[in-house]
């Protein structure tokens, strides 16, 4: 089993690939039959310091429905100069750069190793990024002072030749010229009026006076810069003007009467945000980065009215069909996206506030377009500062960790089909030999837009065996599978990367045994939940938990072992083990459940457990719960109510929190101040550690958890007790009598109770 | 009264084979025979000057009466009407003149006798009388010919009422002569004494483009019409002119004889005599329909119970009783009000009514708010409202005892029990939503496309603007003017400045959606001056430069407006906006409008489409203005078309002003313009203003002419009101009117100061009224009728066509001398035309106006200066409107340099010109100076610095500050005359 599990390891460290399955069910009946589909997660973009970019470009295969580039997988006959494509065994030749190869003398697309490769497409003329800041001035002076010098220490994070631009809004949106000596200029826009965006080019004066036949040819590739560098200007030019310019942001100046929100133009805003770039650089690497401190209240994209006596919409009204802008708003929002996924720019939201910011309705902005989403209390929080600082971290290479405008396409070989990709990203549309009917998140396509990513933003994607039962296999056979991924840099440049992979084939009559153990339950569990959540997106949650449920009992049907009738004869192979449990935390997860949380929260959580690889997912999931006593050295443990207890310190990370939790006798003792008694020195280490632990997580993660240090009994200690098992609950609490853990008030089901229900289930022939 | 009249021979209109057009008719001056009428003016030599205006006035020297015009000559001059034997000619100048008899009974037959009264009476009957405004063409009418005949200027004539004889004719200039000014080809030399009008056109005087100076030479064509032709009113003459004409004059047709120029009333004597009786007297409101002096009379006015005349001037002081006498007489009763009319410095200026928490104190029932008009009774307890009679409590507050004569004993301590004019101040109630207004806003407005930069016309305004902000308008006690001020410039697009105090440099937004207006920013647009004063600076040094590389030619214009409104709005004030703007808006906006000039349209039944706005925008614009208290004034530059009559609508109706120059020129047109600019924002106004006029019992107001918006029948909304704008209020009969109690007006204007403080500014008026007609024709002010007929006719211009409105004048005009003839005057042979001592010079002024060029369309006449000359008027106080349609005319030769007074004007006629002579010619808007061909040299020499007259750069629009007395005076002159002006006049 080692084996798999290091296969699977080192799978994932090279190509930043995870399969559900890493032996293939051989026939579509039987596939089917698996319960999880044959998916995997992949990281486009995975951060690979030890692989070079190479300097030229890919090798295609030349029958034109293929297009499959050159990789280690396919046969070459060296002394002919021919190459055959391992998906369509069309037979190539071999440019005429590549006369010299011989197998000594291979290109890097031919090396095992290098079944991930890099690409640089030295085409065309690089263009800057653009970063246009969308600022809303309705903030509370010291959120906007904060937000303010965010942004103007941003100004120095990014390359001097990037292009920036801001937009402002309130109850006006003002687009301000930053070209501009001696007076500040800014064009206004009305912030209720929904504008199409040829009216905003024409009024931002963007477009030509549509000049005739006769135009003056070199004249106007001159002309073109000059027009759009009124708005988006290099960061060098202007520093000290921007920088200005925030400064001097004022607040909204528009009176809010009691009783009244401030009315916030965000969707008009966004709107003349994606209108300008569109019009100025379309497909060109570009962010729009939307502050927000509040939910939009008018115009198009309104969430909620002016009136404060009427609260911003629930889970509960969303159900009672009682949300009155949410249809409208979405759409307005889904019309942008959709926009500026076509032009290839992503839009981030950095929402803080304490209410909610209408990030329901915005979501689909980030989610489609790959940007961030951020959400916090307040600008004012080091959460919200080192989260944005954190965006334009570098990695080895002195780059930003974001890439734009990425296209990611899949081809398969013959036996297998795409059915579709649940990520940050949207479809192109294109229809291929290799794409199913049958649609499993984003389908429909082989190829995905994901204009923002970044090295972790990792991709489900799901496949379709469609070998017929009565066309076997041969012995030995592997299917495989290429990821081509173009993007631009952070430099600039135009990339290609492109991962080759391959796995076995195997006859599930023959050998079960061997598709188990080669199953990857932590894959497996985050690719399901990515479906779930997917599906939670467009139905009722109940309908959702149950097809989980249904999945998880025919998949134990099929792979525990058991005698009929006899739940206590249930066993699950170790591959299996710890699948069920992930089910458990998942049907409790925020990602599934709305209860306790807004619908924006809900949006937020959503729009991570989307994005974020196999690890990340997994702490979603299933937060990780640490605990630190004088008994021995920090341990995990289990993420139940039993491992709360008085002698220790939990650390939980659920990925959104870290929350410390000081048992009972450990707050006394703090309280008593034993850490400041030099005699004491160990307890002193003893409450440090987690806090160092908890530093680390912090440093590392993006966005920034929300941090919590709490004790027994203290109010935010909800967070620990409303993730962890309820074994002990009011209910059996003196059942189970006083000796360990603490109860959980609580109705919910606990993990045994889960999992006594699953097996009767499992072995029951009924279902 | 009959004695007063004016018996004038019937202008027959006898067709003179080539008037006009044969230079033969014309005398050159200079014979020796040639002493004109008035040869003071005429005579180069300045020791004429010695005749002034007095010397001329031949009062109390009744010639001898038979002879012809002897008296008109005045003793100092020759006999007139033998001068021009000669040239007998066409023109009328016939040489017999009609005798000119100092009294009617003397001089002729009885005049009230009945032959001649039957005679007219059937020659009226027919088409006048009893089918007014038919159309009928008189028989005797012989041509359309709208141009005055004979311009008859007469020398200044005696006051005493002066008969023109039947026998000797005058003829009417034969039609031809009239149709066609511009054609005929006049022989330089003008000056024919017989002073016939000759082909001047009529409304050539307001092209700018001839200056005098430039047709000095011998060629010297018609232009100098310029000046004469509107004021050649032969008032004789328009018989011939006009179908359907007054046929009173058209005694026996006696086609022969021509009516002699001079005979005809003069309307310079009228004024000479009116301020020689009445200057540096006091003229005390006292009496209950008092005549007032004329408007060009100098005189202080005391307020004793009547609102000055400065305030409101009545077509007639003594209504009608009865409707029917009113319909028979046909004289327009009207108000012509101004509500905050300058004051002169000697006279008091008006008290302020502070009632506190009470208010005023007004009538339960009609709502008049109290005034010298209303009787206390019952030992001061109560009141007895004088218009509508109902008898009011008087409240406690208010309570004071009765004198013996049933007055109060504080009479003489309140304002508003002794005076005619005074003002509340407002309480809460009177606001919009009871709150207390805020300070105006001054907007300014600069168009900063292509032309506007190119021409210097954006640096111009950004320079003065630094400099006239410190002279914003604030109450005398006030040390800073509480007016805000706000910049916005644009062109195609919209840009918005924040000028915030505490800002480093403006800040600029750019509201590109001009369909859908809005104003970008609260704070920082609208700023204290004082406070923002080094951003403001700041600003206005930026703006040229900013657009300097602008080449955006195309503009907008709705939207301009409407984003002042809105930021008035938004800061929640009354306030003007001050436009500067010099196209045709054609870029892509509501209110966007088209090329639709159309000569061809002159003259038909569309020619109204011509005056109409294009889009209705406009009009809604300005709905919106008003009701928000945004008063736009209109500064246009244009050079070519731009359709003044939709862009002028706004600031019509809003109480704004207009100012246009045509095809600005930086070295030309610049003073003038930065006059109107600094006079327009120092004047004194009101903002937010509703204007209504209660009138007692019987009679009431029915329809309001001027720059408002009525909302509905009663009440005059203006955005704001200047101390320059009118209103022309009609009244009608309701009911039977009482000579005891009279008449009584009272109109009361609320109004926001310009501090913001809310008030009620009530004048009151009260009229005589009579059942006989002769009361009513002698308490006419024909400044007034001139004014009301001016107005009706050019608000009619947008709905009928021109010549109808022309043929309702001229029928109008004759059916009230008519009348007049037939029940106050003595019998007197038909032939004679008897005109009321009131309304001697009406019918010279009605032609005047008939030869405007609003009514009288012509191919070179621009639409835009129709339009602009039409929306003048509308808004036109009395003063104004009598120089502008008869425009003085001075004789700048005979000036006597020692003396500050002006010389005396003469008739303006483009006859009394003469070559050697040079004139001066105002008519409100624009001045010429004219030189003749022969002009002493030393006088050229001290006013323009050159030699001759070769050397005059007849372009220039400033004279030169020579420093000799000939310059020096004329240019105080002219500074005496531009005082008193709303309009900095073109030079």
């Amino acid at each position: 089993m080692a084996t798999y599990l290091e296969f699977i390891q080192q799978n994932e460290e090279r190509d930043g690939v995870r399969f559900s399955w890493n032996v293939w069910p051989s026939s579509r009946l039987e596939a089917t039959r698996m319960v999880v589909p044959l998916a995997c997660l992949l990281t486009p973009l995975k951060e690979r310091p030890d692989l070079p970019p190479v300097q030229y470009e890919p090798v295609l295969c030349s029958r034109p429905t293929c297009k499959a580039i050159l990789n280690p997988l396919c046969q070459v006959d060296y002394r002919a100069k021919l190459w055959a494509c391992n998906f369509c065994f069309q037979r190539n030749q071999f440019p005429p750069a590549y006369a010299g190869i011989s197998e000594v003398n291979q290109p890097a697309e031919l090396m095992p190793q290098f079944s991930t490769i890099e690409y640089v497409v030295q085409r065309g003329a690089p263009s800057p990024l653009i970063f246009l800041y969308v600022v809303d001035t309705c903030l509370e002076e010291d959120d906007l002072q904060a937000l303010k010098e965010s942004l103007q220490m941003s100004l120095s994070l990014l390359p001097p030749d990037a292009l920036v631009g801001l937009i402002t809004f309130g109850r006006m949106v003002q687009v301000h010229e930053l070209s501009c000596e001696g007076i500040s200029k800014s064009y206004v826009f009305r912030g209720t009026k929904d504008l199409t965006a040829k009216q905003i080019q024409d009024m931002l004066g963007l477009t030509k006076p549509a000049m005739p036949v006769q135009p003056v040819r070199p004249a106007q590739p001159q002309e073109r810069p000059s027009v759009s560098s009124r708005f988006l200007q290099p960061i060098h030019k202007i520093d000290m003007n921007l920088t200005d310019l925030l400064g001097e942001l004022q607040r909204d100046p528009w009176p809010v009467p009691q009783g009244k929100r401030p009315l916030r133009s965000t969707g008009v805003a966004l709107s003349i945000a994606v209108g300008l770039l569109e019009g100025t650089f379309p497909n060109t690497g570009a962010r729009i980065m939307l502050f927000t401190g509040g939910p939009p209240t008018q115009g198009p994209g309104m969430v909620v009215g002016d009136e404060l006596k009427v609260p911003i919409r629930s889970w509960h009204d969303i159900e009672k069909d009682n949300a009155r802008f949410m249809k409208k708003a979405t759409k307005h929002y889904e019309m942008l996206a959709n926009r500026t996924a076509a032009n290839g720019h992503c839009i981030d939201i950095y929402a803080c506030a304490l209410d909610q910011t209408g990030l329901l309705e915005m979501k689909c902005c980030p989610n489609l377009t790959g940007g961030y989403m951020v959400m916090g209390d307040s600008f004012n929080t080091s959460l919200f500062k080192q989260t944005f600082q954190r965006i334009f971290s570098k990695d080895f290479n002195g780059n930003f960790r974001m890439a734009f405008g990425a296209t990611l396409e899949v081809k398969t070989s013959r036996e297998l089909k795409v059915a579709g990709a649940i990520g940050p990203c949207v479809s192109l549309n294109v229809k291929g030999p290799c794409v199913s009917e049958n649609e499993l998140g984003v389908g429909g396509t082989s190829q995905w837009k994901i204009c923002g990513l970044d090295p972790t933003n990792t991709l489900g994607i799901y496949f379709e065996v469609v070998n017929q039962h009565n066309a076997p296999i041969p012995q030995g056979g592997r299917g495989a599978i290429q990821f081509v991924t173009h993007y631009q840099h952070s430099s600039t440049q135009r990339r290609i990367r492109v991962t080759t992979v391959a796995r076995n084939w195997a006859d599930v009559q023959s050998q079960l045994k061997h598709i188990e153990a080669a199953f990857d339950q932590e894959a497996a569990a985050v690719l399901m939940a990515r479906l779930g959540v997917f599906r939670a997106e467009s139905e009722e949650g109940p309908d959702v938990l149950r097809w989980l449920d249904r999945q998880l009992i025919r998949l134990c049907q099929k792979f525990g072992q058991y005698n009929k009738e006899d739940p206590v004869s249930f066993r699950l192979s170790d591959s299996f083990s710890l699948y069920p449990q992930f089910m458990f935390h998942l049907r409790r997860s925020p990602f599934l459940q709305v209860f306790n949380n807004s619908p924006d929260e809900s949006s937020y959580y959503r729009h991570h457990f989307a994005r974020q690889d196999l690890t990340q997912s997994l702490i979603m999931i299933q937060p990780i719960l640490y605990s630190y006593s004088f008994h021995g050295p920090p341990e995990p443990v289990l993420l139940d109510s039993s491992s709360i207890l008085a002698d220790r310190i939990l650390l939980m990370d659920t990925f959104f929190q870290i929350v410390i939790y000081l048992g009972e006798t450990i707050a006394q003792w703090r309280k008593a101040g034993y850490q400041d008694m030099p005699e004491y020195e160990n307890f002193k280490h003893l409450l440090q550690a987690p806090l160092d632990d908890a530093q680390e997580i912090l440093q590392a993660r993006f966005p920034m958890p929300r941090y919590i240090h709490t004790e027994h009994g203290g109010s935010q200690a909800r967070f620990l007790l409303s993730k962890v098992n309820p074994s002990q609950t009011h209910n059996n609490l003196y059942a189970w009598g006083q000796e360990t853990g603490a109860p959980i008030l609580t109705d919910d089901v606990s993990l045994q109770v889960f999992m006594d229900h699953l097996k009767k289930l499992a072995v029951s022939s009924a279902c | 009264m009959s004695q007063q009249g004016y018996v004038a021979t019937p202008p027959y209109s006898q067709p003179q084979p080539g008037i006009g057009l044969s230079p033969p008719h014309y005398g050159h001056y200079g014979g020796p025979s040639h002493a004109a009428s008035s040869p003071g003016m005429i005579k180069p030599a300045g020791p004429l000057g010695a005749a002034p205006p007095g010397g001329m006035l031949p009062q109390g020297h009744p010639p001898p009466g038979p002879h012809q015009f002897g008296q008109n000559g005045a003793h100092a001059q020759g006999p007139p009407p033998q001068r021009f034997p000669g040239p007998p000619p066409v023109s009328s100048a016939a040489p017999s003149y009609p005798p000119y008899s100092p009294s009617t009974q003397s001089s002729y037959p009885s005049p009230g006798s009945s032959a001649s009264m039957a005679q007219l009476g059937s020659q009226l009957g027919a088409m006048h009388i009893n089918s007014y405004g038919s159309g009928a063409a008189p028989p005797s009418q012989g041509p359309p010919g709208p141009a005055s005949a004979a311009s008859v200027q007469g020398p200044p004539q005696p006051p005493q009422p002066s008969i023109l004889q039947p026998g000797s004719q005058v003829l009417p200039p034969p039609p031809t002569a009239l149709n066609g000014p511009g054609a005929s080809p006049l022989p330089p030399p003008t000056h024919r004494p017989d002073g016939l009008p000759g082909p001047a056109p009529p409304n050539a005087q307001y092209q700018p483009a001839p200056l005098p100076g430039q047709t000095l030479g011998p060629g010297y064509p018609a232009q100098q019409a310029n000046y004469g032709p509107p004021v050649a009113g032969a008032q004789l003459s328009y018989p011939g002119g006009f179908p359907g004409g007054p046929a009173q004059m058209a005694g026996p047709p006696q086609p022969q004889k021509k009516l002699d120029p001079d005979s005809v009333p003069s309307p310079i004597q009228v004024i000479e005599s009116d301020r020689a009786s009445r200057v540096g007297q006091v003229y005390a409101t006292n009496a209950r329909g008092q005549i007032p002096p004329l408007v060009t009379t100098d005189c202080v006015i005391q307020d004793q119970g009547n609102a000055s005349p400065r305030y409101i001037r009545c077509t007639t002081y003594c209504l009608p009783c009865t409707s029917e006498m009113a319909k028979q007489a046909q004289i327009p009763l009207a108000a012509i009000i101004t509500p905050f009319a300058t004051i002169p410095s000697n006279e008091t200026p008006l008290y302020l009514v502070n009632h506190g928490e009470a208010g005023p104190v007004r009538c339960n029932r009609c709502k008049a708010y109290m005034c010298p008009f209303m009787q206390f009774i019952e030992g001061g307890r109560r009141y007895q409202c004088g218009f509508c009679s109902c008898v009011n409590d008087v409240p406690p507050f208010y309570f004071q005892h009765l004198d013996h004569i049933g007055r109060r004993l504080d009479h003489y301590e309140k304002p508003e029990l002794s005076l005619g004019s005074y003002e509340y101040v407002a309480t809460l109630d009177y606001c919009r939503k009871n709150k207390p207004p805020n300070p105006p806003a001054f907007i300014f407005m600069i168009d900063v496309s292509y032309s506007n930069i190119k021409n210097g016309l954006v640096k111009l305004i950004c320079e003065e603007l630094k400099t006239v902000l410190e002279r914003l308008p604030k109450e005398d006690q006030e040390e800073t003017s509480a007016v805000r001020v706000g910049f916005i410039t644009y062109n195609k697009v919209l840009h918005f400045f924040n000028v915030k105090s505490n800002l480093a440099q403006p800040q600029m937004m750019v509201v590109t959606d001009v369909s859908e207006v809005f104003v970008p920013l609260l704070d920082g647009f609208l700023v204290n001056y004082q406070e923002s004063q080094s951003v403001i600076h700041n600003l206005l040094d930026q703006i040229p430069e900013m657009f300097a590389d602008s080449n955006e030619n195309e503009t907008v214009f709705a939207p301009v407006i409407q984003a002042g409104m809105e930021a008035l709005k938004a800061a929640d004030c009354p306030g003007k906006l001050f436009i500067f703007h010099s196209s045709l808006p054609t870029a892509e906006a509501p209110g966007k409008l088209k090329n639709r000039d159309d000569k061809k349209l002159i003259n038909t039944d569309k020619e109204k489409i011509l005056f109409q706005p294009q889009a209705n925008v406009y009009e809604s614009l300005a709905k919106d203005c008003v009701a928000h208290g945004c008063c736009v004034t209109l500064f246009l530059c244009p050079s070519q078309y731009v359709d003044v009559a939709s862009l002028g609508l706004v600031p019509l109706l809003t109480g704004g002003t207009l100012y246009k120059y045509n095809g600005f020129q930086m070295h030309l047109d610049s003073q003038q313009f930065l006059n109107d600019l600094r006079n327009d924002i120092e004047k004194k106004i009101g903002f937010d203003a509703i204007m209504r006029v209660r009138t007692s019992t019987g009679f009431r107001a029915t329809d309001f002419f001027g720059g408002i918006y009525m909302n509905n029948t009663t009440d005059a909304e203006m955005a704001a009101i200047d101390c320059d704008k009118a209103v022309t209020v009609e009244f009608k009969h309701d009911d039977k009117l009482s000579e005891d109690t009279g008449a009584l007006i009272q109109c009361a204007v609320l109004y926001t100061t310009v501090s913001g403080q809310r008030r009620l500014r009530i004048h009151n008026l009260a009229l005589n009224c009579s059942s006989q007609l002769a009361d009513l024709y002698k308490s006419c002010e024909t400044d007034a009728l001139v004014n009301f007929f001016a107005k009706s006719a050019f608000k009619a211009v947008l709905h009928q066509p021109l010549k109808v409105i022309r043929e309702i004048l001229v029928n109008q005009t004759a059916h009230m001398l008519a009348c007049y003839r037939k029940n106050c005057a003595s019998p007197s042979a038909a032939s004679q035309l008897i005109l009321p001592d009131s309304m001697k010079v009406l019918p010279v002024y009605m032609n005047s106006l008939l030869k405007n060029c609003v009514l009288l369309g012509r191919p070179e006449i621009s639409t835009d200066e129709r339009a602009y000359q039409r929306q003048l008027v509308m808004t036109m106080g009395v003063a104004d409107s009598q120089l502008f349609f008869y425009p003085q005319l001075l004789p700048i030769h005979t000036l006597d340099v020692k003396s500050t007074t002006l010389p005396a004007a003469i008739r303006c006629s483009e006859t009394r010109l003469s070559e050697e002579g040079i004139f001066l010619l105002a008519n409100g808007l624009n001045m010429f100076l004219w030189l003749g061909v022969s002009s002493p040299p030393e006088l050229i020499q001290g006013i323009f610095n050159v030699p001759s007259l070769a050397h005059v750069n007849t372009d220039m629009t400033l004279l030169p500050e020579v420093g000799n007395p000939y310059s020096q005076t004329l240019r105080m002159i002219m500074g005496i005359i531009q005082q008193k002006r709303p309009y900095s006049m073109k030079f």
